[in-house]
């Protein structure tokens, strides 16, 4: 089946909460990442018919279903916090949506609960109750009740943001593997860039209740179309800096870099580097220098993540690999290829190369 | 500022029948940044509730340098703490709140406001002083509790017990870089209550590891990224952490399945005595090459995650999972065999989940 | 973002989804398109509104229509339009009886509100001791009206009872109900007390339950006093319990009949004679229906207005 959400909008008390959002989410898994006002657990709600919008219509299978009851619908929903019910059993909780459903006898029921318990690793507690669970297990008992009953549409609503990060790391890998069979229109929520990195779904980009973007992730990754989506996606976050073009050229604290196209003398860039691509050494004989101070480095085995304070008081991040000892205070120089900066106009577009085709900006 | 010594610190909620902390002695140094880590039921919090005083152990006394504050409350031991959700005085301003542990605490008034200032400044809260907390956002207002846990000038120690849960990913990482720099600025000991690694390896100067109620390992950060003593400490901290491989020494050498991937080293430079052991290296450190090079073993790619920075390669050996780290845009394609290589000086060996040794190099016996 | 995106060129069951472009005209039927509404929730509410019909508007209405009325008998009566309305306001026992009212009101909620607050803070959190004291506390809610009335009847005279005893023979305080006004009040007021101070208490007590941990946490290590853990956490959290506290107990007060009819039948003179009271005296006792009937719609619009005053006032300053 097919999801629609066809210029859906929400308010509340003046605000918007979601402004037009006009989606077509098919089979299968679909991403939906966002910082957390993004507007992301009201686009669940309305897909899933628990709150009306206030214009749009939601079709399923190009039907508007926007008035009818969620109890009335094939939906299935996975919320943030643990929700179980609590004087049930783990086999009960889970066989509870399978109750009110013709096509599972007795019998029937049975079998699917052990089915998805096996699946979510949990067919050994089927006899506790949910308080006898530790959190990570509670989370795997609400997920399992979601999936028992076939639904059209599955909604999970940041399932993993309340757990612990190695249970998280596990609990996704598990997800991703289930979904990826799913013939149910899946839509998994999450602010975590690396979770929607990981997942490797079509996903929809929200910010402040306006789709920013659709597409791969990966290809958006690599590709932002708009400073947002990088920022989005962006884990540790971008480092920013202000550009202005000048003879054809862009002008950032003392560095110079052809522009990807003409523009006007005078007009304000706005620049963007990954952590990661900001090196302390001269890798590529392209690269510009930066003079900074070192205001702290965080050295965790794999990784050293410096702090920089740039002149002008800008403040840039450098990943760099493995160990690497810094004394804050001291000055250096670090070096960003050009190649790997994203360059956005000051409405957040990005201004890509006239005709000339991208450099691809992975690794 | 003191020196905060548990002297076997346990805790059991039911009369001694388990214990949520094992009796541990441990000191925690003055002006230091600490991360505890350990997953959730741990007894991280446990033990942050005996520090503060909120608690009283089961066993063992505390000392804050010579003065033993065993039965303290809280009141009378110079602590603050971040909690893992807001907790605010709803209907006072941004800055009453921030004010309201000087105050209590009869600071005369130019040095309160000094002090809320110079604290607002660090996190930002300029603009928002004289708006009512209850008012703000999630995110602002748990930067308005970190600050009030920081705003004391003369604390025994800030304790943070999962102070970034509710903010936003990318604020995540300016206020962990923020509240380093106040580390560093004012000099207080941190211990900073954590269930994810990369907080705590990029917060701390020194990590302690707990898991199940009991002290698994404690150093720098890249101490125990780089050499893990612990089956547990290799698991938790890295992301994806350490793949561990069956294998089994025979006559000094560590084989896997038919493949001979170095000799055995005990911790102190001789042979390990033979049998089973476990292989643990990080997947940063696994090397993928489409032919055997140097002592490896065979390995069937199971897919591969781009992750944007890099990719990570899934395979299989012998039927266990071992992954790859590798750099973006890895030319490894699924149901492929590629050779993974375990660099001697990053790889060890554990018996019982404890480390025992590590691999050499084959010696001129290459090929096996 | 205004046109119609799709999760486009997404491989799914090897199919790839196509965009569909957004019609103008699509957009305009949405607008135009009356939502189906589920409306079935209605018919639930209608035994709700036959029985409050029944139980509340048709006796209001009964009321109305006697309050326009003169009525000699069933069958004889004449319209006197607002006649009625104008001599029970203009009447000077009915004015009094309102300031005594509202002063009993005012007098307890001053005493209760803060009395049952203090009990709440004070009683036990865990263990045995919490069901004692709730169990303890609770106690006076149980009893009914006219039984309370009659208990504080017998316990405040001053020959018989512990308390009138007490008072006149250990501490040597002339005070007799019965004759003396200012015993009067301050009994049925101390009753009063006695009997609902405990509601303000369960109120008070289920909203401090409700605070989590972390706050008294945060307060012992912010070094906050006793006083100022009050007044910064416990006192803004009760805001919600206490309105409705406030509410209840104002309308309760305000009406109150059973226990000082039971006590002192409104006496000595009209010392305790509440609006309520001096009602029913009107309606039963002098069967002057018309009076009586204005007389109660007045009242009842003044208990209606004080309480909306009241939860706006409470509601507003919150935020």
């Amino acid at each position: 089946m097919t999801l629609i959400l066809d210029g859906v909008s929400v308010r509340q008390r003046g605000e918007t909460w979601l402004d037009d959002i006009r989606l077509e989410l098919p089979n299968g898994m679909t991403t939906l990442v966002g910082p957390m006002t993004a507007g992301k657990t009201t686009l669940m709600r309305v897909a899933a018919g628990l709150s009306p919008p206030d214009s749009g219509r939601v079709l399923v299978d190009g039907k508007d279903v926007t008035g009818i009851s969620v109890r009335k619908r094939s939906v299935a929903f996975v919320y943030q916090q643990f929700i179980n019910y609590p004087s049930l059993t783990v086999h009960e909780n889970i066989a509870s949506p399978l109750r009110l459903d013709r096509r599972f006898d007795r019998e029937g029921i049975d079998r699917r609960v052990r089915e998805v318990a096996e699946l979510m690793g949990i067919a050994d507690l089927l006899g506790r109750r949910p308080a006898e669970l530790s959190g990570g297990q509670q989370q795997r008992t609400a997920i399992a009740r979601a999936l028992a009953r076939p639904v059209d549409l599955l909604l999970l609503d940041e399932p993993l943001a309340n757990l612990d990060f190695k249970l998280r790391e596990q609990l996704r890998a598990d997800l991703k593997a289930m979904f990826a069979q799913s013939r149910s229109v899946v839509l998994y929520s999450t602010a975590d860039p690396n979770e929607a990195l990981s997942f490797a779904a079509p996903t929809v980009v929200l910010g402040e209740g306006r789709v920013r973007h659709v597409g791969e992730v990966a290809d958006m990754y690599a590709h932002p179309p708009t400073l947002a989506v990088a920022a989005t996606l962006s884990d540790p976050p971008l480092n920013l800096l202000p550009g202005v073009v000048r003879d054809g050229r862009i002008e950032c604290l003392g560095m110079s870099f052809p522009a990807p196209r003409a523009h006007v003398d005078g007009t304000d860039l706005i620049l963007a580097v990954r952590p990661h691509q900001v090196s302390i050494t001269r890798e590529s004989p392209g690269a510009l220098a930066l003079p900074a101070e070192i205001r702290l480095a965080e050295v965790t085995g794999s990784a050293t993540f410096l702090h920089l304070l740039l002149p002008g008081r800008r403040h840039l991040v450098a990943h760099l690999p493995g160990t690497q000892l810094f004394t804050p205070g001291e000055s250096t120089v670090v070096y960003v290829d050009p190649a790997h900066v994203f360059v956005f106009d000051a409405t957040g577009e990005r201004l890509l190369a006239t005709g000339a085709a991208e450099v691809d900006l992975h690794g | 500022m003191a020196d905060i010594r548990l002297e076997g610190v346990g805790h059991s909620y039911d009369g001694g029948a388990t214990w949520a902390l094992k009796p541990m002695t441990w000191t925690w140094r003055s002006a230091r940044a600490y991360a505890l880590l350990g997953p959730s039921g741990c007894g991280k919090t446990t033990l942050l509730n005996i520090i503060s005083g909120l608690l009283t152990p089961t066993v063992g006394r505390i000392w804050f340098d010579d003065r033993e504050v065993t039965g303290v409350p809280t009141a009378g031991r110079n602590i603050a703490q971040v909690f893992q959700f807001p907790v605010l005085y709803e209907e006072m301003s941004v800055y009453d709140n921030l004010a309201f542990p000087l105050r209590n605490r009869k600071y005369p008034k130019n040095e309160v406001d000094q002090r809320v200032r110079q604290v607002s400044r660090l996190l930002g809260l300029d603009d928002l002083l004289r708006r009512r907390s209850r008012r703000l956002d999630p995110g602002r207002q748990q930067i308005v509790s970190l600050g009030r846990g920081l705003v004391r000038s003369q604390v025994a120690a800030v304790l943070l017990d999962e102070p970034l849960t509710v903010v936003d990913p990318a604020l995540k990482w300016t206020l962990r870089s923020k509240l380093k720099e106040i580390h560093r600025d004012t000099g207080h000991t941190l211990i900073y209550v954590t269930h994810d690694q990369t907080e705590a390896l990029t917060f701390a100067d020194e990590v302690v590891v707990l898991n199940e109620g009991e002290m698994v390992q404690a150093g720098e950060p890249a101490e125990l990224f780089l050499s893990p003593a612990h089956e547990f400490v290799g698991h938790f901290i890295g992301s994806p952490g350490m793949n561990m491989l069956p294998a089994e020494i025979v006559g000094g050498v560590v084989c896997v399945g038919q493949a001979d991937v170095g000799t055995a080293a005990g911790q102190s430079g001789d042979g390990l005595p033979p049998g089973p052991v476990r292989i643990g290296v990080r997947p940063e450190f696994v090397r993928v090459t489409g032919a055997r090079t140097s002592p490896g073993v065979a390995a069937r790619v199971t897919g591969i995650d781009r992750m944007g920075a890099y990719d990570l390669v899934h395979t299989r050996v012998n039927g266990h999972p071992v992954i790859a780290r590798t750099a973006a845009g890895s030319a490894c394609r699924p149901d492929t065999v590629e050779f993974l290589h375990f660099p001697e000086e990053r790889t060890f060996l554990f018996r019982d989940e404890v480390r025992c040794g590590s691999l050499a190099p084959l010696n001129g016996r290459d090929q096996a | 973002m205004s046109e119609q995106t799709t999760v486009a060129g997404s491989q799914v069951g090897g199919e790839v989804v196509p965009a569909t472009p957004a019609g103008g005209s699509g957009a305009a039927e949405t607008r135009a398109d009356p939502k189906p509404r589920n409306n079935r929730a209605w018919w639930l509410v209608l035994p709700v509104v036959v029985s409050v019909a029944f139980t509340a508007v048709i006796p209001l209405m009964t009321v109305v229509n006697f309050s326009v009325q003169d009525v000699f008998s069933p069958s004889d009566r004449i319209f006197v339009g607002l006649e009625w309305f104008r001599s029970v306001t203009r009447d000077p026992e009915v004015r009094a009886a309102f300031v005594r009212t509202l002063l009993f009101s005012a007098q307890v909620l001053l005493l209760e509100i803060p009395l049952g607050v203090a009990l709440a803070v004070v009683m036990p959190r865990r263990g045995v001791w919490m069901s004692v004291a709730l169990v303890l506390v609770a106690l006076p809610l149980l009893i009914p009206w006219n039984v309370v009335g009659t208990i504080w009847q017998i316990f405040a005279r001053g020959d018989i009872g512990l308390g009138g005893w007490t008072i006149n023979n250990v501490l040597g305080i002339n005070f007799n109900y019965t004759l003396d006004s200012t015993d009067a009040w301050i009994t049925v007021l101390v009753m009063d007390v006695w009997h609902w101070t405990p509601l303000v208490a369960l109120l008070a007590y289920a909203g401090l339950r409700s605070i989590p941990g972390p706050y008294f946490q945060a307060a012992q290590i912010d070094g906050a006093s006793a006083w100022a853990t009050f007044r910064h956490i416990q006192l803004p959290r009760l805001r919600g319990v206490l309105t409705i506290a406030i509410l209840l107990r104002f309308m309760d007060s305000f009406m109150i009949y059973t226990e000082p009819f039971v006590v002192t039948g409104g006496g000595p003179g009209n010392a305790t004679s509440f609006l309520s009271i001096l009602l029913s005296k009107i309606a039963v006792g002098q069967f002057d229906l018309g009076p009586a009937g204005a007389f109660s719609l007045l009242y009842f619009l003044f208990v209606q207005i004080l309480c909306y005053v009241f939860f706006t006032v409470l509601t507003r300053s919150g935020r």
